[in-house]
């Protein structure tokens, strides 16, 4: 009983490691959902365009992605995209440019869902005060739009969160795989260790996506007030 | 009103809205003069919202003109955002932004699209509200108005624009009964200050009460033009007739 294995999380450097490991997952979801939100609100506004050809290149993109697995896109990016075109790209900078890509075709969609679902009268009122084009969505849709989409943006950004373990497929080293070698190494010697270090990644995802559902929380609940 | 030494503020010439194979306006013409308040009735379905939107470019015609100061305001050329802040508008479902305080609400237009001083449009908005007694719910928002405040709000909203003339579809057909009469007071008002208004309505005392002239359309058509009184105790096509006798049983 003198070893439960929590012991290799304090051996060495696993703890910072497993940290430095949290940082790689973290940046990559995060400039990922930012670059997303912001190109997504563009695609949505784009899908709810009167041009035929414009909506439906959209909808191609956003099946695209909603058909063929993340996964495959990390390689068809990392492998195919590079070696067609003599790229040396880094796999996080792979992972980026294939979360963004996916974000935004699903941000997209979302945003494009919340202006649909606005009575057409607002549209309307808004017309006949005589708001142009842009007015219109300034002032009058994206607000409330925002407001309709935030439910599923969250849910959104947690899954990119959550998704970004397939980078270890493309090389990079992330929470879980420094988790995997930390367990490798001491497996013989503590045969609980995945248990512990599974369970400490366990925690750090749910500190990572447990803020952005209590921020929506606490935005849908002032927005309601 | 002697409207014979007013000038025409908007025309409209044969005037022709199709909904694929639907017919739906069948050669409506009509000339609206300045301080002239024309009563649009006719049943469910007869065209009589679609001709209002038509004015205000919401819907694309087919065929015939429309003019305001005798400039078209049909086809692609249009300037609609310029037109639209003379032709004030209010709909049956009070949409005002949900997500506006009242204030804000109408404000937007006048500081927004108008681009003017913001403490002028404040002053006429507060008096405009005044006026029709929501002063003190200026900070209110939508959702916390019963439907007849909003539709006052939305009636506020659309003059502070300083309209020529203001569309008025069937604005108290979504109000509970008890709310009708405080909205219809207001247009009342705005009539007695010679606003020139169009109004599609169900409401017939009112009809009578406010309007100088009543249009009668049955099924894309005008049947009749009369003036109120004519047109409420002898009205001269058959069709009309019976849409009255409808409403009296009503009564």
């Amino acid at each position: 009983m003198q070893n439960l294995g929590i012991s290799v999380l304090f051996e060495g450097t696993a703890l910072q490691r497993l940290f430095s490991g949290l940082l790689v997952t973290a940046s990559i979801a995060f400039i990922s959902i930012v670059i997303a939100f912001v190109l997504g609100i563009g695609v949505g506004l784009l899908r709810t365009s009167n041009s035929k050809v414009i909506r439906y290149s959209c909808k191609l993109y956003l099946e695209m992605f909603r058909i063929i697995p993340i996964l495959v896109w990390l390689f068809i990016v990392f492998f195919g995209v590079t070696a067609a075109f003599d790229l040396d790209l880094d796999g996080k900078v792979v992972a980026v440019i294939v979360f963004s890509l996916w974000g935004t075709a699903e941000m997209g969609d979302i945003v494009r869902g919340a202006l649909e679902s606005l009575p057409r009268h607002q549209i309307e009122s808004g017309k006949a005060l005589g708001l142009n084009f842009w007015g219109l969505y300034k002032y009058v849709l994206i607000p409330q739009a925002v407001r309709r989409m935030l439910p599923g943006a969250i849910n959104l950004a947690t899954r990119m969160v959550k998704t970004t373990s397939l980078v270890v497929m493309i090389g990079v080293i992330d929470v879980v795989k420094v988790g995997q070698q930390i367990i490798e190494r001491s497996i013989l010697k503590a045969p609980a260790a995945p248990l512990w270090i599974y369970g400490l990644i366990f925690i750090l995802y749910f500190l990572i996506c447990y803020p952005l559902s209590r921020l929506s929380k606490k935005l849908e609940m002032k927005w309601e007030q | 009103m002697n409207k014979e030494n007013n000038q025409v503020l908007l025309e409209i010439q044969n005037l022709h809205k199709q909904y694929g194979e639907t017919t739906v306006l069948d050669g409506i013409n009509l000339s609206v003069h300045k301080g002239e308040v024309v009563v649009v009735l006719g049943p469910s379905g007869c065209g009589k919202s679609t001709l209002l939107r038509c004015l205000n470019g919401l819907e694309t015609i087919q065929e015939g003109d429309i003019t305001f100061y005798g400039k078209s305001i049909t086809g692609k050329n249009v300037n609609w955002q310029e037109t639209r802040q003379k032709i004030g508008m209010v709909f049956q479902d009070y949409d005002l932004f949900p997500h506006m305080t009242v204030i804000e609400n109408i404000m937007l237009g006048p500081t927004r699209v108008q681009k003017r001083d913001k403490q002028e449009a404040l002053q006429q908005a507060t008096q405009l509200l005044d006026r029709v007694g929501l002063l003190e719910r200026k900070d209110a928002y939508p959702r916390q108005l019963s439907g007849g405040q909003k539709q006052r709000i939305a009636i506020v909203r659309a003059l502070c624009m300083n309209p020529e003339i203001m569309l008025f579809d069937e604005v108290t057909a979504a109000l509970d009964p008890e709310m009708v009469r405080e909205v219809l007071d207001v247009i009342l008002g705005l009539a007695k200050q010679g606003m020139t208004m169009v109004i599609v309505t169900h409401e017939m005392g009112f009809a009578r009460a406010v309007a100088d002239r009543v249009l009668f359309v049955d099924a894309g058509k005008i049947c009749e033009i009369s003036e109120p009184d004519e047109f409420f105790t002898s009205p001269k096509t058959e069709r009309a007739q019976q849409f009255l006798n409808i409403f009296q049983y009503h009564q």
